[in-house]
Formats: structure tokens, C-alpha cells, sequence
């Protein structure tokens, strides 16, 4: 009789080992799943790294990039293509910049609880969402035939600073928030009104945090393609905009901003969409050269907010 | 005064991504509107071939809906997975230092420009699955699906992992107290209480994969094609845009307007995805 009970415990104990490793298993297994499904995404990216680099490196010199687009591939290079990407970079953080951190700093530090800062934040949330290329058509439809701007540099910088925008904002409102409450109560007392607040110290100690926003939403504008092509980017450009620099009087020029223009990823886009495998080394190596600045781009903004991180300690 | 004046400038700007919305929204139905004087309603959502570019045009939105919908599944077949996985091994499995590395890597797949990603799924994915399925051709939207679905992945994994990692500690401790494993602990307890926040990055991944351009662009080829087959070309409502928008096109005319009228498609599309998940995480938290 009591051998039986002690069978039957011995038997519920093995049992409960089994379901104890039976677990343990389970775990395990998920856990290489998990790695598994990183190193996926790793080697995609590592994949992606060196086919266009194998591809696109032998093709990359001097004249490639002083080299209008042409005809003959071996000719052919991105001069237009890089100072286009150059010169809507630029408008592109002068409309920006200013406006998202104006923004950012607004929602954090003046706007008070109401239906409207309710909207106005729920609004940057659904902008992350909208398809680019609706922005492009908006911008086609608004800036091109409304105001009349044509299809130029200034509407491009436009559009993608509309773009990024939301990622500025989002960041300088982090930034802002992590500055303690100490460091407004103290300028307060000092008598600081709350403009001389946010410009001496709110804006100066919450600067790295947005200038990672600023490199990141940078970073999206170079690549981004498709607002541009509705916008009317040209895919064969074989001259410059107007330097902006004149040798007489008023000396600075901003008759570029209405110049027609490329960007690379559309150069790239236009080589990659040919038939010619030749072509396809051209965009191989324009895309070696957007990845680079992208990655570049994206690490600074890591290293930065890595750094800042680590310095600050309220 | 000067205050003042400050205040006002900074509430302008705050409200110019209101100008944003409301401009895309308004620029979209205003060019559309004078589309549905020239084609009536029912044959734009219910006609089978799109060829606003031909001599005898038909507007049949069916096609490009299609191919939009065929590679926006695709993605997340691969996306959804793969990238809830990472997070939650992210967020439950690694040492915090580890992850401090990891995560900022991963997310460089989202910073890739997507022309890169169109050369690489037209030149070296594709040719990979004509090894597998000889028969598939040049253009196919298996592969501008699953190179898609590559490039979301940090959106899906990014902001899972930060919904994970904000469950409460306590919840956790309480189920390992309770026995359970840490796989179990994943699946009924972190995923179930995150899943409102896991569901924003889904709808977010959704929302990138329909409004993508540039890969399908590239690698779908550009016809509009009625089928649920992956192996073959379509067209999605933004390479259809992107497509126009590479000629010439005179304002006003009916190809002018059919873009605005695929972009507003696009546009309530993405925004029926967006009710959706609110109402998904609505109802999940009326449950709680």
C-alpha cells in the first residue's frame, strides 16, 4: 500500500521534472528564435552593405562625381545630381529647423491643456503615418500651381522640410523634457522672463538631444525620393543652378532657389530603372554613396546621444 | 510685449503641421473632385482595369488597390513576425548593454533611403529567388514585398520593445513567483499587457508599407495587374503616382487628376488602417 503511494508521488515528481525541462526547452528555443530573427535582420542589412559596395565602389572617381548624367554610361556622372542634393538640403533645414523646434519648444513650455494643443499633438502623431508621396502631390498641387513656384529647388527644400518636421518636433520635446524642473525654477527666480528661460538655458541644455533630431530628420530628407519625383524632379539635368555667390553688389544670389534640379536618389532611381547592366554599376555607386552618408549621419546622431547621456546627470 | 510676441510666433509654428494636414487633405479633394465629374463613382470603385494614359482610358481603382494591398501583406508577413520576436527577445532576453547596441543597429535598417532598397530587391533578391523558382520573372511583387517587409522591421520591433520594456516589473516577478517560464511569461503576460502599444507599431509598420514607393517602384514593375498571384508584376496606387509624375503632364488634365485621386485613395486607406487599430486598442483596454 505505501509503496504504491510512494510510486505514485516519485511518478508526479519525474512528471513534474519533465514539464520543469519541457519548459526550459521552450524558453531556450525562443530565445535562439529571437537571436535568429536579429541576425536575419543583421545579415540583410550586411547583405544590402556589401552587394552595392562590390557592385558600385570600382565605379566611384573623381570624374564620376564632376561628370554631368550622359547618355554613355561610363561618361556618366552625378555633378548635378550631388549639388541638387546639396542645395534642398539646405532649404530643407532653413524651413525646418527654425519651425520644428519653435514648434517643439511651444508644446512643451507655453501651450496649457486645451482641445487645441490636444489636436495639434494628436496631429504630429498621424503626420509620421501620411505616405510620402501625398506630400509630394500637396506639394504639386500648393506650391507648384497654387503659389506659384515652380518645380525648383525651394519647392523641393519646402516639401521635405514638411516632411520631417514631425521628427524635429517629437525630438526637441524629448530633449526639452528631460531638463529638471530645478533648472526653470531657478531662472525664474533670478528674474529670467520665460523667453530668456528657454533661450539661455532650456534651448543651450537640451541642444544634443536636437541635434540628433535635426542629423536623423537630415538623414530621411537625402534619401527620400518620391515627393520629389511629383514634385517634377528632372532626371536629366546637364547644367547647375546659379552659384549663389556674385562678384558684385549684393554679392549673395538666391536666384538657385528657383532653379529646376536632381537629387542622387533619383539619379539613382533613373539608372537603376534602364535595361543596360552598365547602368546599373552607375546606381550601384551613387547608392554606396547615399548609404554612406546616411549611415554616417545616423551613427553621429547614435554617438551623440550616447555621449549625452552619459555627460548629463541632473 | 516682447513676450508676447514670442508666444504668438512659437503658437504659429506649433500649428503649422495643422496647415500640413489640412493642406494635403484639402490640395487631394480639391484636385479629385473635378476626376468624379468625368467618371462616376461606382465604375472608380468597382471597374477592373486602370489605364488613365491610354486612348480609350478606364478608371477602375480594383488593380492598383490590389497590387498596394498584395505587397503591403507580404511585408508584414515578414515584418510582423520577425520583428515582434526581436523585441521581445530585446526587451526580455538580452543584458541592457547588449541591447543599447543591438537596438541602434537595427534601427539603421529604417534609415536606409528606399531607393537603395528598390536596387537591392530588383538586382540581388530577386535574381536569389530565380534560383529557387526559375520561372519568376524580372519584376515580381514577392520580392518588393519581402524586401519591404526588411525595411519595417525596426518599425515593428523599435517600438514593441519600448511597449515590452514599459510593462511593470512587478507583473513580470509576479508570474516568474507563480512558476512560469519566461516564454510564458512573454505570451500571457508582457505581449497581453503591451499589446495597446504593440498594436501603434503595427498600424505604423501598415501605414509605411502602403504609402512605400520607391521599392515597389522599382522592383514590381509598373503595370496595374488584377491578381493575387506574388510571382507576378502590379502596380501599387504609388507607383501608378510615381509613374505619371516621370512624364510630362499638363495641370488639369484627367492623368493629372488621377493621381490626386489614387493619392486620396491611398490617403483613406491608410487612415481606415489608423481607425482601426484605435479601435482595436480601445476595445483591449475596455477589457482590462
Amino acid at each position: 500500500m505505501s509503496t504504491a503511494v510512494l510510486q505514485s508521488e516519485r511518478a508526479q515528481v519525474l512528471d513534474m521534472r519533465a514539464n520543469i525541462r519541457r519548459r526550459q526547452w521552450v524558453d531556450l528555443a525562443f530565445g535562439v528564435a529571437g537571436l535568429l530573427a536579429l541576425l536575419f535582420a543583421l545579415l540583410t542589412l550586411l547583405a544590402l552593405i556589401i552587394d552595392l559596395a562590390m557592385t558600385g565602389v570600382p565605379r566611384l572617381s573623381w570624374e564620376f562625381f564632376t561628370n554631368f548624367p550622359s547618355r554613355f554610361p561610363e561618361r556618366a556622372g552625378i555633378l548635378s545630381a550631388w549639388v541638387g542634393s546639396f542645395a534642398i538640403m539646405i532649404t530643407t533645414a532653413c524651413c525646418a529647423i527654425p519651425l520644428g523646434i519653435a514648434a517643439g519648444v511651444y508644446l512643451e513650455e507655453y501651450a496649457s491643456k486645451n482641445w487645441l494643443t490636444g489636436l495639434i499633438e494628436l496631429n504630429i502623431i498621424n503626420l509620421a503615418g501620411i505616405p510620402s508621396i501625398t506630400f509630394g502631390l500637396m506639394a504639386l498641387g500648393l506650391f507648384v500651381y497654387q503659389f506659384q513656384l515652380g518645380q525648383s529647388i525651394l519647392t523641393a527644400g519646402l516639401t521635405l522640410g514638411l516632411l520631417v518636421l514631425p521628427i524635429i518636433i517629437v525630438t526637441t520635446r524629448e530633449a526639452i523634457r528631460t531638463v529638471p524642473n530645478s533648472i526653470r525654477e531657478a531662472a525664474y527666480a533670478l528674474g529670467a522672463s520665460r523667453w530668456q528661460m528657454v533661450w539661455d538655458h532650456l534651448l543651450p541644455y537640451s541642444s544634443g538631444g536636437i541635434l540628433t533630431g535635426v542629423i536623423i530628420s537630415l538623414s530621411r530628407a537625402i534619401g527620400e525620393t518620391a515627393p520629389l519625383i511629383t514634385v517634377g524632379a528632372l532626371t536629366f539635368i546637364a547644367f547647375l543652378p546659379h552659384p549663389p555667390v556674385m562678384a558684385e553688389f549684393p554679392f549673395l544670389s538666391f536666384q538657385w532657389l528657383k532653379d529646376p534640379f536632381t537629387v542622387m536618389p533619383i539619379q539613382m532611381f533613373n539608372w537603376v530603372s534602364r535595361p543596360q547592366p552598365e547602368f546599373h554599376v552607375n546606381a550601384a555607386a551613387t547608392g554606396v554613396i547615399l548609404l554612406v552618408m546616411t549611415l554616417v549621419m545616423n551613427g553621429i546622431a547614435i554617438w551623440i546621444r550616447y555621449r549625452f547621456r552619459q555627460r548629463l546627470k541632473w | 510685449m516682447k513676450e508676447r510676441f514670442i508666444e504668438a510666433i512659437l503658437f504659429l509654428a506649433a500649428t503649422s503641421s495643422v496647415f500640413v494636414t489640412f493642406g494635403i487633405v484639402w490640395i487631394l479633394v480639391k484636385e479629385s473632385i473635378p476626376f468624379f465629374a468625368h467618371v462616376p463613382l461606382g465604375e472608380f470603385l468597382t471597374g477592373t482595369e486602370w489605364t488613365p494614359l491610354f486612348e480609350n482610358a478606364r478608371f477602375g481603382i480594383l488593380p492598383l488597390l490590389c497590387g498596394t494591398l498584395l505587397s503591403t501583406a507580404i511585408a508584414l508577413s515578414v515584418a510582423i513576425p520577425l520583428g515582434t520576436v526581436a523585441a521581445a527577445f530585446l526587451s526580455e532576453y538580452t543584458k541592457p548593454w547588449l541591447r543599447e547596441i543591438l537596438k541602434p543597429i537595427l534601427e539603421l535598417l529604417a534609415a536606409v533611403p528606399t531607393v537603395v532598397y528598390g536596387y537591392f530587391a530588383l538586382l540581388f533578391v530577386t535574381p536569389l529567388l530565380q534560383k529557387i523558382h526559375p520561372d519568376l520573372g524580372g519584376f515580381n511583387v514577392l520580392s518588393a514585398g519581402l524586401v519591404m517587409g526588411m525595411m519595417i522591421v525596426p518599425y515593428v520591433s523599435s517600438l514593441s520593445e519600448d511597449a515590452m520594456r514599459s510593462v511593470p516589473g512587478h507583473l513580470k516577478e509576479g508570474s516568474f513567483a507563480l512558476g512560469a517560464s519566461r516564454f510564458q511569461t512573454i505570451f500571457r503576460v508582457v505581449i497581453p499587457t503591451a499589446f495597446s502599444g504593440m498594436t501603434s507599431a503595427y498600424i505604423l509598420a501598415i501605414s509605411r508599407a502602403l504609402g512605400e514607393t520607391m521599392v515597389v517602384s522599382i522592383a514590381a514593375g509598373m503595370q496595374p495587374n488584377l491578381t493575387a498571384n506574388p510571382l507576378e508584376p502590379a502596380a501599387t496606387i504609388t507607383a501608378f503616382i510615381v509613374q505619371v509624375s516621370m512624364g510630362d503632364l499638363p495641370h488639369g488634365s484627367i492623368g493629372y487628376q488621377s493621381i490626386y485621386v489614387a493619392g486620396l485613395t491611398l490617403l483613406f486607406l491608410t487612415l481606415c488602417f489608423n481607425v482601426l487599430g484605435l479601435w482595436l486598442r480601445q476595445k483591449y483596454q475596455e477589457k482590462e
